[in-house]
Parts: C-alpha cells; structure tokens; sequence
C-alpha cells in the first residue's frame, strides 16, 4: 500500500541516506531506529508529503503522494515532533478544532471520554498551557482515537514524555489500529512492545 | 465534499477568532496602535484645521497599514511554532481555502475594529461628513487586501530570523497602490469630487488579491514547512 522507493534525503551538504526503500501493507507497522540526526524525522515528514524527496518516489495506493494530494491526506494522520495544540485552548477544544478539520466531529461526550481514556479528564476544561510536557502529548494522541478510519499513521517519537501506563495505553492503541487493517509508521528510542503485530525495523545512518 | 471543505474553514475561523477572545491584548494592541499613531497628528501639527483636513486621509490610511503590517506576525507565527500549521497543511481540504479563512479571521480581528473606529478618528481632523462616510467605506473595501497580501508576506517569512523588518520591506512596497486609491477617494470625497473611480479601483485591487494571496500564501507556507 504505502512504497518508498529510493528516496534520497540531503540535509544542508550531507546526504542523510539514499537508495532507501521500503514497503509497508496493511496490518504492519515499521519502526524507524538510528541516532540524533539519522535522518528519522526527515523521513517521517517526506512520506507525509511535508518536504519533497531529492530523488525517488513515494507512493500511496499506487500514486504518487505528491500529486495524489488531497486523497492522499485524507488517508493520513500525522503526528510531528510538535503536538500541534494552541496554547490558549483546553485540551476538550484543541481536540474538537484538530478534528474538525480532519473532518470528524464527534460530540462532547466523546470528546471527554477521549481524553479521559489518557487520563485526562481532569484537566480537559484547563489551557493547555498550564499541562505538563507528557499531558500535552497526551492531548496529541488522544486524537489517534478518532483515527481510525485513517489508515495510515505517522508518528513522530510518540512515546516520547510520556509515562509508563501511557505508553502502555498509545501501544494498545497502535496494535488495535493494526489488526483492524491499519498501518503504522513510527520513530522511537523506547523498547516498545507489539506482540503479535508484524513489526518491521529499519536502522538509519547504518547503511 | 464542498461541505467537508466549509466544515474545515469554519473550524480555522472559529478556532482563530476563539483565541483572539482568549488572548484579548494581541487584538487591543493592534486597535490602540492605530488609535494612539492617528491621534499624534492633530495633537503634532496642531489646531491648524485647514492643514488637518489635508493629511487627513493619508495619515489616517498610512496608519492602517502600519497597524495591519503590526499584526502580520501573528497570522502563521503562532501556528508555525507549535505545529498546527503542519496539521492545516495536512488536512485533506485545499489548502487555498483555508488559508482563506486565516486571512478572514485575520481581518475579523485586526481589519473590521479599525474600519468602525475610522470615522471617530476622522473627527479629529475636521473631516467632513462625506468624507468621513468614504473614509469608512474605503477602509472596509481596502483593509481586506491589507490581510491578504499581508499574507503572503508572513508566510513568506516564517521561520526567518527578524522576520518581522523583512515583511515590512516585502509587503509594504505592495501596499501602496492600496494606499493611493484609499487615501485618494477620500481626498477626493472631501474636495467635492466623485469618489466612485478610486473606490472602483480599489475594490478591484481587492478582488485580485483575493484570487491571488491565498493561492500564493499557500505555496509559501508549503515551502515554509519543508
């Protein structure tokens, strides 16, 4: 479903990596792995059609995600480095506007149930500034939540700030995704667990 | 389809205009920023009412742009630091349109309270009551272009160290043929002459603006991002 075939990625003067492809199908998840500065997020932000690739493609359902586009992104859930939430909204309304413009508008119920499955419920009606950096990307992934008709997933050290029973919970949450057909892309630093998911592993900068 | 693309947009400007009441003081200081620099004129020249009525437009038109090029910033600035515009980016809706939406929430905000406070402001220098109405009209047709090649502009400079001096250079050299026809139909309403051709023309300014700064600004936040 999702092919990366030799894309090459040149950061400043120095390549990154090259000839690197890949294949993920439905049910599979693959794990990104390699130092700082290995070229992970550069890899996760050109399959999500962020920045172009050097040389290569990149293809979705058969097309190539540039000029797919729109149907592409419609297929997408992305979460970077940054949790995109506005600092002077609750979590309850980031979630609602992050939603929203992916097209999904559940009710408040939902939206509070949501974020009380990330142990949030008690800081849902509090700016998001005033959270912690861990309840922040709690905030974020609650999101993953409403993804599930997306199929594809790109996440950015998701893991990342958070707390053991939170790991736990994202890590449930990815293996759900895919034993009901989904893909999963994804950098970590952690040992995570995926028992009984087709996990791929892909090590940068060891080429 | 064109439902989920207006969902999306009303979301943009709802979440926008739900910060803007959050955050009240970035909106005040746009509004106090035109009130304060208009009000210096009359207070500067002083009670010279000939001389007034005479740098009344421009001054009260130069003032918007500097308070419209002020709030630039804070239109993909804030978005671009903590990654919602990467998600904007990402939505399956054309990014044109919501970039569409920025602009108008931008111009809700920033735009609309300076038009209402202009005719006030006008008092201070004697303008006539014709020429008050067209100040009023001609800033409601005009500030619209402000946002939207202020657009391009900021998103232009995301992400740019002193971006704020640079989107000065860029986009106030764009801002003057606004300038020129808003600042003249009233000049021209105050000296007995039709107003109808700068108003025309600035309406058609505004028209072109608005096919071409959110197709623009889109591509620069594109390329912003990469």
């Amino acid at each position: 479903m999702l092919e990366v075939l030799q894309i090459e990625c040149v950061r400043g003067n120095r390549r990154l990596f090259h000839n690197l492809s890949f294949q993920l199908d439905a049910n599979q998840a693959l794990r990104v792995g390699g130092e700082n500065g290995s070229g992970k997020t550069s890899l996760l932000r050109m399959v999500a059609g962020l920045s172009p690739v050097e040389s290569g493609e990149i293809l979705w359902k058969d097309g190539r995600i540039a000029t797919s586009g729109e149907d592409f992104r419609r297929d997408l859930v992305f979460l970077g480095h940054a949790n995109g939430l506005k600092d002077d909204l609750t979590p309850i309304e980031n979630l609602r506007h992050a939603l929203a413009l992916a097209g999904v508008k559940p009710g408040n119920a939902a939206l509070r149930y949501a974020l009380a499955e990330q142990g949030l419920a008690g800081v849902a009606d509090l700016p998001v500034k005033l959270l912690s950096q861990g309840q922040k990307r709690r905030v974020a992934l609650a999101r993953l939540g409403f993804s599930a008709g997306k199929p594809l997933w790109v996440l950015d050290e998701p893991f990342a700030a958070l707390d053991t029973a939170s790991v736990r919970r994202t890590e449930a949450a990815v293996l759900t995704h895919l034993r009901g057909g989904g893909m999963v892309l994804f950098t970590t630093h952690q040992e995570v667990e995926l028992a009984g998911a087709q996990v791929q592993a892909l090590e940068l900068g060891a080429q | 389809m064109e439902a989920a693309a207006g969902a999306a947009c009303r979301a943009v400007v709802g979440r926008d205009l739900l910060i803007a009441a959050r955050r009240r003081s970035d909106v005040l200081t746009t509004f106090f920023f035109f009130v304060i620099v208009v009000s210096l004129f009359p207070l500067g020249v002083g009670p010279q009412p000939d001389m007034l009525r005479e740098i009344a437009p421009g001054v009260v038109w130069v003032a918007a742009l500097l308070a419209a090029m002020l709030s630039l910033a804070r239109m993909f600035g804030a978005d671009y630091a903590d990654g919602t515009l990467e998600q904007l980016v990402l939505t399956p809706q054309p990014l044109t349109l919501l970039v569409l939406a920025k602009v108008l929430a931008h111009w809700l905000t920033t735009g609309l309270p300076l038009v209402l406070v202009a005719p006030l402001m006008g008092l201070q220098f004697d303008l006539p009551g014709d020429a008050l109405r067209t100040l009023l009209v001609s800033l409601l047709i005009g500030t619209p272009a402000l946002s939207l090649i202020g657009a391009v502009g900021a998103a232009l400079t995301l992400g740019v160290r002193g971006g704020g001096a640079l989107t000065a250079v860029l986009v106030l050299p764009l801002y003057v043929p606004v300038l020129v026809f808003g600042a003249g139909a009233v000049t021209a309403s105050a000296t007995g002459m039709g107003v109808a051709g700068h108003l025309s023309l600035l309406g058609a300014m505004t028209l072109a603006a608005l096919v071409f700064a959110p197709w623009a600004t889109a591509m620069a936040l594109r390329i912003s991002l990469e």
